[in-house]
């Protein structure tokens, strides 16, 4: 589903989200990335950031312990 | 949408205190921020290329310390000659081990993301501090080059 994938497993605030906006920047608007991340602090902050920058959350779930995002970039 | 902007104040020379101007500035930018930081008085050791910062136990009763320490030892204790170094050690290891990033990282994404560093002129000259052992980029300026950006900023922190 994913057109790319961003492993944050260990990361903690705010390195997901660095990580994952610099992934973003290198991607063509409509693509998705499949973001992977430890930090439970990390759910709330996606959300705030997709609202933030426009880009779209379709998805967020928790895994095996770890926490699954899909953000369609705008 | 209008570039939101955050301008922040960073007074403090501390590992600890040296966190939130950079975990805000570089979070802010990736929120589509324009930000700048102005460093001044000890804030201007957090633009050192060889960071030493060290966290102090000394008159922080707010400070967690392993083993139950703050149980038993007394507050005199984290005045002995070392516990600063002792202090500083654990907290880097604890960072690590959290994921937590460096310093020089989250300035680094700082920097990358665009986020303008300010160096106080004042400070530099009052401390006699060797600009040549601060990091490139860093723009040497006053307060008054602080409120022409701050003063059309959304959000302003004095840290």
């Amino acid at each position: 589903m994913a057109d790319q994938e961003l492993d944050a497993s260990g990361l903690n605030c705010p390195l997901p989200i660095l990580r994952a906006k610099k992934t973003l920047n290198g991607m063509e608007s409509g693509k998705v990335l499949h973001i992977i991340a430890t930090d439970p602090g990390s759910v709330k902050d996606f959300e705030a950031f997709c609202k933030q920058t426009g880009n779209v959350l379709t998805e967020s779930k928790e895994e095996g312990g770890k926490f699954h995002f899909l953000i369609t970039k705008s | 949408m209008e570039e939101k902007k955050l301008a922040i104040i960073a007074t403090k020379g501390t590992l600890d205190w040296g966190y939130p101007p950079f975990i805000l500035a570089s979070t802010a930018a990736a929120l589509g921020y324009e930000t700048e930081i102005f460093f001044t008085f000890y804030g201007l050791q957090l633009l050192k290329k060889d960071l030493k910062l060290e966290v102090s136990p000394l008159g922080n009763p707010g400070m967690p310390m392993p083993m139950g320490m703050d149980k038993w030892f007394p507050v005199l204790g984290t005045a002995l000659p070392g516990m600063q170094a002792v202090m500083t050690s654990m907290m880097k290891k604890k960072m690590a081990s959290k994921g937590v990033a460096s310093l020089e990282e989250l300035r680094e994404l700082s920097q990358e993301a665009d986020v303008k560093l300010i160096a106080c002129q004042m400070t530099v000259d009052l401390f006699e501090m060797d600009t040549s052992e601060f990091i490139d980029g860093v723009e040497y300026a006053g307060a008054a080059r602080f409120f022409e950006f701050a003063g059309e900023s959304d959000i302003c922190l004095y840290i």
